[in-house]
C-alpha cells in the first residue's frame, strides 16, 4: 500500500514473548493468549491466538518460564482500539482438574522499542461460599465466558475477582507510518531515553 | 518546693559572696539544715555526674578536701514550683562543693523528727506563690533593689517574720546568728514572697501566727521523711556503679550477661512511652488558661446550639488526651468545654412520620401503592390536560397618552404644562393635607403634655406619665419641624403657581394670541380676623415656650457637661500639681516617664455655655411665621385651574404659530405592546391633539402560557406619512396576582425621550434650549416627556377563576434564583415583597444571627442588602466542555470520517460492524451514507410502490417505527450485563441432580436406544463466517401426491368419487374395488427434497413412491447479516429455511426409436409439490426442530392427485385420513448450538394492580418450579410497552357480519370461515420484528388496523370471535411445530375439543395425531388462567376439563377471587368495507408484476403466455376462494383437462394472505415454475384477490406451465 506519498494505514509489528509467570502455590501451568483489538484493526501476519506448553517450577526459582513467542503485525486506520494482549493461565488443581489460574490483559506498548510488562493476574470469584466449595470440589471454578472480557470495560461491574500471580511479557514493538499519519507516540526530544528508562524500570521491578 | 529551696540557697550564696563576713556568720547558723538539701540539690543540678551525697568513704575522699567550710543555712523551707532552669554552671559548681562539705558535717548532727504527713493544700498554695521569681533573681542588682524596696513596703509582713524566727530556729541550730542578721535575712525572704503573691496570699499572711508556725513545722517533718527515702535509693545506685567500674578495670573483654528485661521493667518502660488517658473528669482549672473562670455563654443569653452527644467517659478521655499535648488548652472554649460545633442534626423530623400499616415492616421501608396515571398517548406532543389550565390572559388597557413636553410645544404650552404640573402638585398636596394633619397632631400632643402635667399636679405623678412627657416633648418638636416644612412648601407652591400664571398672562399679552385654554382662578376665602389673629398668636406663643424650654434643657445639659468637664479638668490640674511635687521627691526614672506621658494630655479648659435669650427666640419664631404662614386676617387663597379659556383661532395667529399648529396636526402617535420583548400588538395610530393628548382607549387581551418576563410599551410618533420614530420605551410592572381586570386602576407611567428636535416655527423643540425672555437670558432646555395612562391586570375566566399562570411557572432566571434564597417562602408567605423592610424587621427583631434557624433569613438579608444576588441567568452543565472541543461541531459533522465513527459508535444498524474506517476523508465514498440517509429520509415518506396499497404502506411504516424504537431499547438493554454473561460458573447441584448422576453411574455405556445428547452451547459472539452450519435431516415423507397418468379413461371414475367432510373423523367411504385399477396403473412419484436457505440450495437424492424415505443430512452454511454474530443480530435474522418437495420427472426426449437403442436422452423436469417453511429464528430459539410437518401443498396440483389409495395400508389409512395432506419428517438444528439470547431484562411499566402483579409473579414462579419446561404466561406487553394482565385480552367480539351471513344455518362452516378470515390476516412473526423482546400483544382492533401480527394476535382474535359467536373457547399457550412457542385456540364443540391453528385457519380434533400443537402449557379465558399440571402436555394425552383442580391450576381461585379486570379490547369491532375497485386494480397490478418477474427470471428464453389457459385459470380462482381451496381439485382438473386437452399442464394455485408484493414474488419463485426450459413451453398466470371486510385480502395466484403434447 501507499506506494504514493501518503499511506492509508499504519502498521504495528509486535514480537516478543510471554516470558514467565509467578504463581505462588501453583505449578504445571500453561497459558493462552489472544489479541483483542478494535474494529479498525486488522492483523496482517502472525498468530492472533496461541497456547503454550505446560511448564513446571524448578526447585529454587519460583517462576514458571514459558518463553512463549508472540509475533503479530497489525494494520490499522485508527489508534482507537489499540491491540491488547489477553493472557489466561490454566493449570491443574488439587484433584487434577484443569482450572483457570489467572486472567490478565495489557495494551501493546505504543512506543516502538523493547518493553517488558508485568501483568497482575486475577480470577473471577465464586458468587457464594457454597459455590466456592462446590467449585473447588468439582474442579469447575468460575471462568470468564470469554477471556476477552478482561480487555473490555463493559460489564465488569458485575464480576468480582481475586488477584493471583503475575505474568511477565516482553514486547518488541515496531511501527510504520505512524508519524507520517500524524500520530506522535514518542516525545521528539527523548526517543532513546524512554527506551532505557522503560527497561530499567522493569528490571527494578 | 525543693527547687525553690535550692534557688533560695543560691540567692543566699550570691548574697553572701558579696558580704563574706555576714555569710560566715550565717553559715554557722544554718549548718543544721544542710542534710535536708541534699536531694533537692542533686535534682536541680540535673547533671549525670555521680550523686554528690555519697556516703561511702571512698567518694567522700574524692571530694575536694580544700572545700570551703560547710555553709548550710537553715531556712524555713519555702516551696516553689518554678521549673525555670536558671543555674549558671559556676554557681552550681560552687554549690555542689559546699554541699559536700555540709554533708560530711551532717553526720554528726542528727535530727529527731517525727515523720508526719502534711496537708496537701498547703503545698499547692505555696506552689503557686512564687512562679516567676527566679528570672528576676538571676539579676543580682535588681534583686537587691527589690529587696530594699520590699523591705520598706510591707512592714506588716516584716513584723510577722521577726516574731517567727525565735520559735523556728532553736531546735535545729547549733549556734544562733545574731538577731539582726536573722531578721534581715528572713525579712528579705518573706518580703520577696509577699511581694510576689500580694494578691493571692495576703489573706494567708494575715492569719494568726500560730497557724502559720504549725504549718512550717509540719512541712519540715515532711522534708525529713522524704530525705530518708531518697537515701536508700542512692545506696543502690552507687553499688551498681561500683561493680561496673570494677569490671572494666580488670579486663577489656566484654562479657555481657544475657539481657533480660523483667516484666515490671518492661511495664516501667512502657509507661514512659505510653500514655493511658484517664477517664476521670478534668477539673476546669486545668482546661482554662490562667485563673479565668469558665464562662457560660448560654447563661449570658447567647445562642450556643446543642452539641452532639458524646458519652462522658469518652469526653473525659479526649480531654485528658488533649491536655497532654502542647497547647492543649487552645482546644477548650471559654466555657471549659472542648470546642465543638453544634449538632447539625435537626431535632424535629422534617419528614412526616410514617405509620406502618403492616406489622413487621419498617415504616420507612414500606412501599405504598400509588396507581399509575394513564397518559393518553395520542396527544403527547401537546401539554397534557392535567397540568395545563388553558391559556392565561393578561389584559392591557392603554387609555391614552399625555405629553408633558413635546417639541411642538409653544412657549405658552411650556408654561401651561408647568402650571398644570404645579396645579397637580397642589391638588395632590391638598388631598394629602399634611399641614393640617401635622398641626392637629401638634395640638393633640400639646394637650396630652398639658394633661399629664396637670394630672401630675393633682395626684401623684404616675410613673408612666412621667416617662411619657419627655417622649411627648420630643415628638412635639419633630412634628413641629415637619409642619413648618410642609407649610413652607405649601406657601412656595402657591407662590410659584401664581407666578407661573402671571407669566402665562404676560406671555399671552405679549404674543397677542392664546394657545392654551388654561385659566387660573384664585378664590379668596375670607376669615374672621380676630379669631385668626388669636390663633396665630397662641401658636406663636406656644412655639416660643416650647423653644424656650428646649433651649433650657439644652442649656442644662450643656451645663452639666460643662461641670463634669470642669471637674475633670480641675482634678487633672490638681493631680498635675501633686505629681509635679511627687516628681521632685521621686527620682525613679520609670515613674518620671509615666508622669511625662500623662503630662502631654492636657485637657482644654471647658467653656461655660450661654443661656439663650428668650427675645431672640421670639424674633426667630415670628420671622419664620411671617415667611411661611398666612398672616392673620389674610384671606385664604385657593387656586383653581380651569380649561375654559378660548384659544385664538389660527387665522388670527402669526405665521410661525400657524406653522406650529399645522405641524402638530401632522403628528400622530401609537403604542406598541411588547410581551417578553416581542411585539404582540399595537394601538391604532391617533393624531396628537392640539393640547398634546392622545386618546387610545384600547384594551389588549394577551393570551399567554407562561409567567411573563417583561411587559413593555413603546411609544412611537409619526410625522406626516413617512417617518416613524421611537419616542420612548416604558416598562410596565407585571401586575400582582391579586390585580384582576375588575379592580385594576389606571396608572400613569411617565416617560421621557432624549430625542433632540429643533423646529423652525413657534414650537420650542426638544432638547434645545430656549428662553422666555426677549433678551434670551434664563435659557432652559426641555426634553420630550409625557405620561402613558394604562392599566394591566389579569383577566377573569368564565367561572370567575382568574387566568393567572401558577407562580411556580415563573421560570425566569431571577425569579428562580430568588426562589432559591427565598427564606420567606420557606416560612410560608411566598414572594419577596420588600427586602429592605425585611432587613429592617430582622434588625429590629434582634434576631440571633448565630441561630441556625435564622441562617436562611440572615443569608437572604445579607445577599439582598449587599446587592450581591448575582446569580447568572443560565446554567451550564459542562462548563469546561468548550475547552475540550478539538474541532467545532460543524466541522465534526462535515467530516465523513468522524461521522462514520460516530455512527458506528452509536451502533446504527448500517455501520454497527463497519471494519477499518478509512484514515483519510477522501477514501470514504459518499455511497456509504446513501443507504442510511435514504432510510432516514424514507422513515416518514410512505412509499406505496412496493405495497400497492396505501394502507399497508402506512402499516408497514408504523411497524418499522415500532421496531426501531424497540430495537433502540434493546440496544440499551444489551449493555446491561449479568454475571452469567461474563462468568461461567457451575450451578450448585441440587440433591435431585446429584441423585440422578449417581443413578447414571449404573447406566449402560451404550444404551440400545440412545438419546440425543445436549451439545455444548456456544456463545455467539466469538464466531465468524462459516462457523455456523444449519443441519437439516430429511427423514421421510408420507402421502405425497402422485402423478396422474394422462389418460382420459380415468375421468369417469374420478367423477364418481365422493368426498367426505373433512372434519368428520370417519374413514373414507370409498370402496377399495374402485381403486383396483388405480393401484396397478399408478405412476410412481419420484420425490426429492430441496432445502434452500440464504440462497444456498441443497437437495436430497431422489426417492421413489409416495412415502419416500430419504434419511439424509443436508448441511447449509449460515451467514449472519453484516458478519455480526451477536445474539441480537442472530435474533433478527429474517431468513427462512425453505424445504421444497419436488417430483423429478424424466422425459424421454429421444425422437426416434432407433436412437433408443444406443443412448438414452432424457430431460429431467421437476415439479413442485409443496413446501415447508421454517423461519431461522424458530430454529435459533428452539435449538432443534424435530417432528413431522404438514407439507404445504396447493389445493390443486395439476397432473397430480392425492388419493387415499393404498389398499395395502388400510389400517394406517384410517388414521391418516383424519387430516388430509402430505407430511414430512424433519430434524433441523444448528451446529454448533447457539445460546439463544435472553429476552430483555427490563421491567415494563404497568397499569396493573401491584397485588395482582405480585400474585402473578408468585403463580408463575410456582408453575415454573414444578414444570420448568412449561411456559406460564400471566402478563404480556402491549404495543405501548406496558405489562398487561393476559386475561384482559380475551373478550367476546363480533366477527364481520358478512361472514356470519354467508352460512346462517351451519355454525360449523361459519366458524371455519371466521377462522379463515383470521388466518388471512398476514402473519408477521414478532420474534423477527422485535428480536429478543418478549412478545408484544396488540389488541384485536389494533391487530385489524395493522393487519399484521403473529400467532398470539391471531389466536386472540379468533378466540374472541368464537366467544362472540357463543362458543366456548380458550386460548392455548403451548408449543407447536414448526413455530415453537405459540398460541392456539381451543373450542368445545359437541363435547369434543377442537384445536384451531389461528395462523392457518385449520382445526384439529383433540386426538388428531398430526395436530401441530405438541404441548399445552396453559389455557386462558377472559377471567382466568389455568396452568397444566398434568403429567403430560401433549394434547392427545391430556384432559381439557379445566374444572378439575388436580389437572389445572387456576390463577384466580377462592383465595384470590377474580377482581373483574376490565378488558383492553374495544366494545365492538367496526369493519370497513373493502374498496372493490381498488381490489380489482390491485389484482391487475399483481398479475402484471408477477408476469414481468417470470420473464425476468428467464432471461435466456422466450416466455410465452397462453392467454386461453390464463383466462380459464382466472375463471377457476373465485371458485377456489369460495370453497376455501377444498374439494375442487378434481372438478377443476377435469375441466382443465377438457379444455386444454393437448397440453401437458403442470401448475398450481398459490394461496396467500396479502401483505405486500415481495412475499408473493418469493412464493412464485420458490415453486420454480419458471425453471422449465423446454423450448415450446407456455405459461399461464392468473391472479385473483378476494376482499374481506377491513381490507383483509386473500390472494390467489395460479401459475401453470403448458407443454403441448404432440
Amino acid at each position: 500500500m501507499a506506494a504514493a506519498g501518503s499511506p492509508d494505514v499504519f502498521l504495528v509489528a509486535v514480537s516478543g514473548e510471554i516470558e514467565s509467570g509467578q504463581f505462588p502455590g501453583f505449578d504445571d501451568l500453561y497459558c493462552k493468549f489472544c489479541f483483542v483489538y478494535g474494529q479498525d484493526w486488522v492483523p496482517t501476519a502472525g498468530l492472533e491466538e496461541g497456547i503454550s506448553q505446560i511448564t513446571s517450577k524448578s526447585d529454587e526459582n519460583s517462576t514458571l518460564v514459558w518463553n512463549f513467542p508472540i509475533d503479530i503485525t497489525f494494520k490499522s486506520t485508527n489508534p482507537s482500539g489499540w491491540p491488547q494482549i489477553v493472557v489466561s493461565v490454566y493449570g491443574p488443581d488439587f484433584f487434577g482438574n484443569d482450572v483457570v489460574r489467572g486472567y490478565g490483559a495489557v495494551h501493546v506498548p505504543i512506543v516502538p522499542g523493547r518493553h517488558i510488562r508485568t501483568i497482575p493476574m486475577f480470577v473471577p470469584e465464586s458468587t457464594s461460599r457454597l459455590q466456592k466449595f462446590t467449585s473447588w470440589f468439582t474442579g469447575r471454578r468460575p471462568e470468564f465466558t470469554d477471556p476477552r472480557v478482561v480487555a473490555q470495560g463493559e460489564g465488569r461491574e458485575v464480576t468480582r475477582v481475586r488477584s493471583q500471580g503475575f505474568v511477565t511479557i516482553s514486547f518488541n514493538v515496531m511501527t510504520k507510518d505512524m508519524k507520517r499519519l500524524g500520530y506522535e507516540v514518542t516525545p521528539s526530544d527523548m526517543e532513546n531515553h524512554s527506551l532505557v528508562s522503560v527497561t530499567e524500570g522493569i528490571h527494578d521491578y | 518546693m525543693d527547687r525553690s529551696e535550692e534557688s533560695r540557697m543560691i540567692i543566699m550564696e550570691d548574697f553572701l559572696d558579696e558580704d563574706p563576713a555576714q555569710a560566715e556568720r550565717l553559715k554557722r547558723t544554718l549548718t543544721a539544715h544542710r542534710h535536708r538539701r541534699k536531694k533537692p540539690l542533686r535534682e536541680a543540678a540535673g547533671t549525670p555526674e555521680p550523686p554528690p551525697e555519697d556516703w561511702s568513704p571512698a567518694t567522700m575522699a574524692a571530694a575536694p578536701p580544700g572545700a570551703a567550710p560547710p555553709a548550710s543555712r537553715g531556712l524555713p523551707p519555702v516551696p516553689s514550683a518554678s521549673r525555670t532552669g536558671f543555674a549558671e554552671f559556676s554557681v552550681r559548681e560552687r554549690m555542689r562543693e559546699k554541699l559536700k562539705a555540709a554533708k560530711s558535717k551532717a553526720e554528726s548532727t542528727l535530727l529527731q523528727e517525727d515523720p508526719s504527713s502534711r496537708p496537701r493544700h498547703l503545698k499547692s498554695i505555696r506552689e503557686r506563690k512564687t512562679e516567676v521569681r527566679l528570672d528576676k533573681e538571676c539579676d543580682r542588682d535588681e534583686f537587691r533593689e527589690m529587696q530594699e524596696d520590699e523591705s520598706h513596703i510591707s512592714s506588716k509582713v516584716k513584723f510577722h517574720d521577726s516574731a517567727k524566727i525565735p520559735k523556728q530556729k532553736p531546735p535545729v541550730q547549733n549556734d544562733f546568728p545574731s538577731a539582726e542578721e536573722a531578721y534581715k535575712f528572713f525579712t528579705f525572704d518573706f518580703d520577696s514572697e509577699a511581694e510576689r503573691v500580694k494578691a493571692g496570699i495576703r489573706k494567708k499572711n494575715e492569719l494568726n501566727h500560730e497557724e502559720e508556725e504549725a504549718e512550717e513545722d509540719v512541712e519540715t517533718h515532711g522534708e525529713g521523711q522524704e530525705e530518708s527515702e531518697t537515701d536508700e535509693d542512692v545506696h543502690l545506685v552507687k553499688d551498681d556503679d561500683l561493680f561496673i567500674l570494677g569490671q572494666t578495670a580488670q579486663d577489656f573483654l566484654v562479657m555481657k550477661p544475657a539481657e533480660y528485661e523483667s516484666y515490671s521493667e518492661q511495664l516501667q518502660k512502657e509507661k514512659e512511652f505510653l500514655f493511658i488517658p484517664s477517664m476521670q473528669a478534668v477539673p476546669a482549672s486545668q482546661k482554662m488558661p490562667g485563673n479565668i473562670q469558665p464562662r457560660f455563654l448560654e447563661d449570658e443569653g447567647l445562642y450556643t446550639g446543642e452539641r452532639p452527644f458524646v458519652s462522658p467517659s469518652n469526653l473525659n478521655i479526649l480531654e485528658n488526651r488533649i491536655l497532654r499535648q502542647e497547647q492543649g488548652k487552645k482546644w477548650f472554649g471559654d466555657d471549659g468545654k472542648i470546642l465543638a460545633l453544634p449538632n447539625p442534626i435537626k431535632q424535629s423530623l422534617t419528614r412526616p412520620p410514617v405509620f406502618s400499616l403492616e406489622e413487621g415492616i419498617e415504616p420507612e421501608l414500606e412501599t405504598l401503592y400509588r396507581k399509575a396515571i394513564k397518559v393518553t398517548a395520542a396527544n403527547q406532543y401537546l401539554v397534557g390536560p392535567g397540568d395545563f389550565q388553558g391559556p392565561f390572559q393578561l389584559d392591557i388597557d392603554i387609555s391614552g397618552l399625555i405629553f408633558t413636553h413635546h417639541p411642538c410645544f409653544s412657549r405658552e404650552h411650556v408654561l401651561a404644562a408647568k402650571l398644570a404640573q404645579l396645579y397637580d402638585q397642589y391638588l395632590a398636596r391638598k388631598q394629602k393635607n399634611l399641614t393640617t394633619l401635622l398641626t392637629d397632631k401638634l395640638h393633640a400632643l400639646r394637650n396630652a403634655v398639658q394633661c399629664s402635667i396637670d394630672g401630675g399636679d393633682t395626684a401623684v405623678l404616675k410613673p408612666v406619665a412621667q416617662q411619657s412627657i419627655p417622649e411627648y416633648k420630643i415628638e412635639i418638636r419633630q412634628t413641629r419641624r415637619l409642619r413648618d416644612a410642609e407649610q413652607e412648601k405649601d406657601r412656595t407652591l402657591l407662590k410659584t403657581i401664581i407666578k407661573v400664571w402671571k407669566e402665562i398672562k404676560s406671555l399671552r399679552d405679549f404674543q397677542k394670541f392664546t394657545n392654551t385654554p388654561m385659566k387660573l382662578y384664585l378664590r379668596k376665602e375670607e376669615v374672621d380676623r380676630r379669631l385668626d389673629e388669636k390663633a396665630y398668636e397662641t401658636e406663636i406663643q406656644d412655639e416660643i415656650n416650647e423653644l424656650l424650654e428646649e433651649c433650657r434643657e439644652e442649656y442644662e445639659k450643656k451645663m452639666e457637661e460643662y461641670k463634669t468637664e470642669l471637674q475633670e479638668w480641675k482634678s487633672w490640674k490638681k493631680t498635675q500639681k501633686s505629681k509635679k511635687k511627687k516628681k521632685k521627691k521621686d527620682l525613679r526614672g520609670e515613674e518620671e516617664s509615666v508622669d511625662g506621658c500623662e503630662l502631654d494630655e492636657e485637657p482644654v479648659k471647658p467653656i461655660p455655655p450661654k443661656m439663650v435669650n428668650s427675645l431672640e427666640i421670639e424674633q426667630q419664631v415670628r420671622e419664620k411665621a411671617d415667611n411661611f404662614r398666612r398672616k392673620p386676617g389674610e384671606p385664604v387663597l385657593i387656586p383653581e385651574l380651569v380649561l375654559s379659556g378660548s384659544i385664538t383661532p389660527s387665522e388670527l395667529c402669526p405665521r410661525a404659530e400657524v406653522l406650529r399648529r399645522e405641524d402638530v396636526k401632522k403628528r400622530s402617535s401609537f403604542i406598541k405592546v411588547l410581551f417578553n420583548s416581542k411585539e404582540v400588538s399595537r394601538t391604532v395610530t391617533r393624531p396628537i391633539s392640539s393640547d398634546f393628548r392622545v386618546h387610545f382607549g384600547q384594551i389588549f387581551n394577551l393570551q399567554i402560557f407562561n409567567w411573563p418576563e417583561s411587559l413593555k410599551l413603546q411609544i412611537y410618533e409619526t410625522v406626516g406619512i413617512s417617518s416613524t420614530t421611537l419616542l420612548a420605551e416604558v416598562f410596565i410592572p407585571i401586575p400582582e396576582t391579586t390585580v384582576l381586570t375588575g379592580n385594576a386602576s389606571i396608572e400613569e407611567i411617565e416617560f421621557s425621550s432624549s430625542q433632540r428636535v429643533m423646529l423652525d416655527h413657534e414650537g420650542v423643540g426638544s432638547g434645545v434650549s430656549f428662553s422666555f425672555e426677549a433678551d434670551g437670558s434664563n435659557r432652559m432646555t426641555l426634553m420630550t416627556s409625557g405620561k402613558v395612562s394604562n392599566s394591566v391586570s389579569w383577566a377573569v375566566g368564565e367561572k370567575g377563576v382568574p387566568l393567572i399562570p401558577p407562580v411556580s411557572q415563573q421560570n425566569t432566571g431571577i425569579a428562580s434564583a430568588l426562589k432559591n434564597i427565598d427564606a420567606i417562602a420557606s416560612i410560608g408567605t411566598s414572594g419577596l415583597t420588600d427586602m429592605k423592610k425585611l432587613a429592617k424587621w430582622a434588625a429590629e427583631a434582634k434576631l440571633d444571627p448565630n441561630d441556625p434557624n435564622n441562617a436562611a433569613l440572615m443569608q437572604l438579608i445579607t445577599v439582598a442588602t449587599s446587592g450581591e444576588a448575582r446569580v447568572p441567568d443560565f446554567f451550564r452543565l459542562e462548563q469546561l466542555q468548550q475547552e475540550f472541543n478539538f474541532v467545532s461541531d460543524e466541522e465534526l459533522n462535515k467530516s465523513k470520517r468522524f461521522r462514520l465513527l460516530q455512527l458506528r459508535n452509536a451502533e446504527v444498524m448500517e455501520f454497527r460492524n463497519y471494519k477499518q474506517v478509512p484514515l483519510h476523508e477522501r477514501e470514504i465514498s459518499e455511497q456509504l451514507f446513501q443507504d442510511y440517509e435514504k432510510r432516514l429520509r424514507e422513515r416518514d415518506v410512505i412509499d406505496s410502490k412496493h405495497y400497492l396499497d396505501a394502507h399497508r404502506a402506512i402499516v408497514a411504516n408504523y411497524l418499522q417505527k415500532i421496531r426501531e424504537s424497540v430495537i433502540n431499547r434493546f440496544l440499551v438493554a444489551k449493555h446491561h450485563f449479568l454475571l452469567s454473561d461474563l462468568v461461567s460458573e457451575e450451578e450448585i447441584p441440587s440433591l435431585g441432580i446429584l441423585g440422578l448422576s449417581i443413578f447414571k453411574l449404573a447406566e449402560p455405556k451404550r444404551p440400545l436406544k440412545p438419546r440425543r445428547k445436549e451439545r455444548k452451547k456456544v456463545t455467539a459472539q466469538n464466531l465468524s463466517d462459516g462457523d455456523i452450519k444449519l443441519l437439516v435431516n430429511i427423514i421421510r415423507a408420507y402421502d405425497i401426491p402422485v402423478r396422474k397418468p394422462v389418460s382420459k379413461l380415468q375421468q369417469p371414475s374420478r367423477h364418481s368419487r365422493s368426498f367426505n367432510e373433512m372434519f368428520a373423523a370417519s374413514p373414507s367411504a370409498q370402496s377399495p374395488g374402485e381403486n383396483i385399477d388405480w393401484v396397478f396403473n399408478q405412476v410412481l412419484v419420484r420425490p426429492f427434497v430441496e432445502v434452500s436457505f440464504q440462497r444456498t440450495v441443497c437437495r436430497t437424492t431422489t426417492a421413489e413412491g409416495p412415502n419416500p424415505n430419504w434419511n439424509e443430512e443436508l448441511e447449509l452454511p449460515f451467514r449472519a447479516p453484516n458478519g455480526d454474530y451477536s445474539t441480537h443480530s442472530l435474533q433478527s435474522v429474517k431468513d427462512e429455511v425453505f424445504i421444497n418437495l419436488f417430483d423429478e420427472v424424466l422425459y424421454d426426449v429421444g425422437e426416434d426409436d432407433h436412437e433408443r437403442g444406443s443412448g438414452i436422452h432424457t430431460r429431467v423436469e421437476r415439479h413442485w409439490l409443496g413446501c415447508v417453511k421454517v423461519p431461522f429464528t424458530t430454529i435459533y430459539f428452539q435449538a432443534r426442530i424435530d417432528g413431522t410437518f404438514k407439507v404445504n401443498i396447493p389445493p390443486v396440483l395439476l397432473g397430480y392427485s392425492k388419493e387415499k389409495n393404498l389398499g395395502n395400508d388400510r389400517g394406517y389409512d384410517s388414521v391418516r385420513n383424519l387430516s388430509e395432506g402430505s407430511y414430512i419428517t424433519l430434524f433441523i438444528t444448528i451446529e454448533p448450538q447457539l445460546i439463544p439470547g435472553e429476552s430483555v431484562r427490563e421491567k415494563f411499566d404497568t397499569q396493573e394492580d401491584e397485588k395482582l402483579l405480585q400474585a402473578a409473579e408468585k403463580y408463575e414462579a410456582e408453575c415454573t418450579s414444578k414444570f420448568p419446561s412449561r411456559r406460564c404466561l400471566t402478563t404480556v406487553i402491549d404495543l405501548s410497552g406496558k405489562s398487561v394482565f393476559i386475561t384482559r385480552y380475551i373478550k367476546p367480539l363480533n366477527p364481520p357480519q358478512e361472514l356470519l351471513d354467508a352460512h346462517p344455518n351451519s355454525s360449523q362452516t361459519a366458524a371455519e370461515l371466521v377462522a379463515r378470515y383470521v388466518a388471512l390476516i398476514p402473519f408477521l412473526p414478532d420474534s423477527v420484528s422485535f428480536a429478543g423482546i418478549c412478545d408484544l400483544w396488540s389488541t384485536s382492533d389494533q391487530f385489524l388496523d395493522l393487519l399484521a401480527g403473529d400467532e398470539e394476535e391471531h389466536a386472540v382474535l379468533l378466540c374472541n370471535y368464537f366467544l362472540g359467536m357463543g362458543k366456548k373457547a380458550w386460548l392455548i399457550i403451548g408449543n407447536a411445530i414448526p413455530e415453537g412457542a405459540t398460541a392456539y385456540v381451543l373450542t368445545l364443540e359437541q363435547n369434543q375439543y377442537a384445536i384451531w391453528n389461528p395462523s392457518t385457519g385449520c382445526f384439529y380434533g383433540q386426538f388428531d395425531t398430526f395436530c401441530p400443537l405438541q404441548n399445552v402449557y396453559c389455557l386462558i379465558s377472559c377471567d382466568n388462567i389455568w396452568f397444566n399440571i398434568q403429567e403430560y402436555d401433549s394434547p392427545v394425552r391430556i384432559n381439557f376439563d379445566i374444572s378439575k383442580p388436580k389437572l389445572w391450576k387456576s390463577f384466580f381461585s377462592r383465595s384470590l377471587p377474580y377482581p373483574g379486570l376490565c378488558s383492553v379490547q374495544p366494545e365492538e369491532l367496526i369493519y370497513q368495507h373493502s374498496d372493490k375497485a381498488a381490489v380489482v386494480g390491485l389484482q391487475g397490478r399483481i398479475e402484471k408484476i408477477l408476469k414481468e418477474k417470470i420473464m425476468e427470471w428467464r432471461p435466456r428464453h422466450l416466455t410465452r403466455w397462453n392467454r386461453y389457459c390464463t383466462s380459464t385459470l382466472r375463471h377457476f380462482l373465485p371458485l377456489l376462494e369460495h370453497n376455501q381451496g377444498k374439494d375442487v381439485e378434481d372438478d377443476h382438473q377435469a375441466e382443465l383437462q377438457k379444455q386444454l386437452g393437448d397440453y401437458r399442464v403442470s401448475g398450481f394455485p398459490i394461496h396467500m394472505p396479502f401483505s405486500e408484493v415481495g412475499p408473493l414474488v418469493e412464493a412464485v419463485h420458490s415453486t420454480g415454475v419458471h425453471t422449465i426450459d423446454v423450448a415450446n413451453v407456455e405459461f399461464a398466470l392468473a391472479v385473483y384477490v378476494h376482499a374481506y371486510p377491513q381490507n383483509v385480502l386473500s390472494v390467489w395466484i395460479y401459475v401453470a406451465s403448458l407443454i403441448r403434447n404432440r
